[in-house]
């Protein structure tokens, strides 16, 4: 087996990640598709253009055709041609909690997608693999729930004010200090949104002057945070320590660009599992070369936090590393806490100014009582501290369900992408046709899967992604190999050539960093 | 039964090719026109491979026989 990298100790345990190479055959018959489908797209616009047929999509007024065009991109294009042909698969609306299993409207299109109508029908009980509920949180009757409860006919449902005015509760300095506690840091920070915990803090933690390197893969968030701080973005290939080796020398060896002063910060941005490849970071390569280059790091946990690790307290404890390594630790409580929001963990002066600096802090509504009491509830319950070892258990659980599943996929011959230990399971689908069938045909079978297409991933690499959960029993996620194997046989999915690629970069030896001490 | 399974087999193969090249998604008069052209396309290259495959394979032995037949009457 050679793609376990061996690294001089930095590694306490083997770093199993495999992203096998689309075979040839099919991405070139990729390619035949979309030509097909594209070709197919300019005569329905033509036909759409000269009234041949209705037009059903949005267009510009009559009186604005001689402005600048607002429609004629390359994602219109492929909005209105290709993702209206199979957009049932997406936005599907539910009627229960979406916990491991869902119940769902069952709707029908008489115009090709373009309108939908529901027959009334409720299908019940699919198997959802496609929520982000790890530790199974999501529930509607339960110890969290009864808590949460009691808060709102207590403190009400809305704050109305921002944190710096009205708005800090007692219920969210408590929250703080359990959220500082279970990651091990000193002080944390609590936020309504976890897209807004990214985009709004990154601006005041750097700014011009500054630079940013930012992995490939990252979310929409950081990438948004970093553009709107206005410090230089540099980009490294995913997960790639010696690209992100060569930035880093490259910066503190030349500088800033024209006037070749030093930067007067470098923050490294990554993320703890990248949920579209099912990725891990490097974490202990990472933090080796921000001490070596003297850099600060920011993780963003939002996947990682509650599903890895021993006791669930994320991607440090995953590699055995100390929490004060990480300078800003960031991460949500959408995934595995079944609530909502953000928070952002580190050194008491860091988020002292971060209190009073940061964008969401000053104009921001806080976060709402009873969800910040789910949080606190269901906080208390992974770390052991209500008394039951339902939490522990929810954490094996999901260790468990997810080295399982993947398994059992490998072994059926799918293509399966990411880290051997990341719940967040991409399976290669490539043909755009098989993206909406896979839908399709899983939803027959009574089980939800979401599939991505384009804009998300590059356009060859169209994949259907489980999230697993803890509160997936064997027999759920038996069934669902069942029908996955059976859909794999007759939608012809199972590509894998069974090959363990290498992993691209070489293999790291401690030598690497020790260059420039002697 | 026999005939049941092969045409369970020939729907499946269809589908195939339906999912390969994406007629799968289109409505069924595009359907209609993309079979009619690929079936056109593909019955001119099957005529064209039967009329000159035979006479070009023959010109292109006869040239090669040429060649090396040409060489030990030389040397004769």
């Amino acid at each position: 087996i050679n793609h376990i990298v061996h690294n001089g100790g930095l590694y306490k345990r083997p770093f199993n990640e495999a992203f096998e190479e689309t075979p040839m055959l099919v991405a070139v018959l990729t390619y035949v598709g979309y030509g097909v489908l594209t070709l197919f797209g300019y005569l329905r616009d033509f036909m759409r253009q000269w009234k041949i047929e209705k037009c059903q999509n949005a267009t510009e007024r009559e009186e604005q055709k001689d402005f600048v065009p607002l429609y004629q991109d390359f994602e219109n294009f492929y909005n209105r041609n290709l993702y209206m042909r199979i957009r049932d698969s997406w936005n599907r609306p539910i009627c229960s909690v979406p916990g491991a299993k869902v119940d769902m409207m069952e709707r029908v299109s008489h115009d090709y997608n373009w309108t939908f109508t529901y027959t009334g029908r409720v299908i019940k009980d699919i198997i959802n693999m496609g929520s982000y509920n790890y530790l199974g949180f999501a529930q509607k009757a339960g110890p969290c729930q009864e808590a949460a409860a009691k808060v709102l006919s207590q403190y009400g449902a809305g704050v109305c004010s921002t944190r710096q005015e009205m708005g800090n509760l007692d219920k969210h300095e408590e929250l703080e200090k359990l959220v500082a506690r279970f990651l091990g840091v000193e002080s944390a920070m609590a936020y309504g949104m976890g897209f807004a915990t990214n985009s709004m803090n990154i601006p005041a933690l750097v700014g011009k002057g500054c630079l940013i390197l930012s992995d490939e893969l990252n979310h929409a968030s950081l990438v948004l945070g970093a553009r709107l701080s206005g410090a230089t973005i540099r980009i490294f290939k995913h997960n790639n320590m010696q690209s992100l080796e060569k930035l880093l020398k490259d910066a503190i060896v030349h500088g800033q660009p024209r006037t070749r002063r030093p930067w007067k910060k470098i923050l490294i941005l990554v993320e703890g599992i990248y949920s579209m490849e099912g990725s891990i970071v490097r974490l202990p390569e990472v933090i080796a070369l921000k001490k070596k280059y003297k850099s600060y790091l920011y993780l963003d946990e939002a996947h990682s936090i509650g599903a890895l690790g021993p006791s669930g307290r994320g991607v440090v404890e995953y590699f055995g590393l100390s929490p004060e390594d990480v300078d800003v630790m960031m991460g949500t409580f959408t995934k595995s806490f079944g609530a909502a929001g953000g928070y952002i963990g580190g050194k008491k002066e860091l988020i002292d100014y971060l209190r009073t600096y940061s964008h969401s802090a000053a104009y921001a509504t806080s976060m709402s009582p009873p969800v910040v009491e789910q949080i606190i509830t269901s906080v208390k319950c992974i770390m052991g501290e209500d008394g039951t070892t339902i939490g522990r258990a929810r954490v094996q659980q999901l260790a468990e369900n997810t080295r399982y599943f993947r398994r059992r996929l490998k072994e059926m011959g799918f293509i399966i992408y990411g880290n051997e230990d990341s719940p967040v399971v991409p399976l290669m689908l490539y043909m755009p046709a098989k993206i909406g069938a896979f839908g399709r045909e899983m939803l027959k079978r009574n089980i939800g899967v979401v599939v991505v297409g384009f804009p998300a991933t590059p356009i060859i690499e169209s994949r259907a992604r489980f999230c697993l959960s803890a509160a997936h029993t064997k027999e759920m996620l038996d069934t669902a190999l069942k029908e996955i194997n059976e859909v794999g046989d007759l939608l012809q999915l199972k590509y894998s050539r069974r090959r363990l690629v290498p992993l691209l970069d070489r293999p790291f030896d401690e030598t690497t960093y020790e260059e420039t001490e002697d | 039964m026999d005939v049941k399974r092969v045409k369970d087999y020939l729907y499946w193969l269809y589908y195939q090719y339906q999912l390969v090249t994406c007629s799968y998604v289109l409505e069924p008069w595009e359907q209609s026109m993309f079979h009619t052209i690929t079936v056109t396309v593909l019955a001119m290259v099957v005529y064209t491979a039967y009329v000159f495959v035979p006479i070009h394979v023959r010109l292109a032995l006869q040239f090669f026989s040429q060649i090396f037949g040409a060489q030990p009457e030389g040397t004769v």
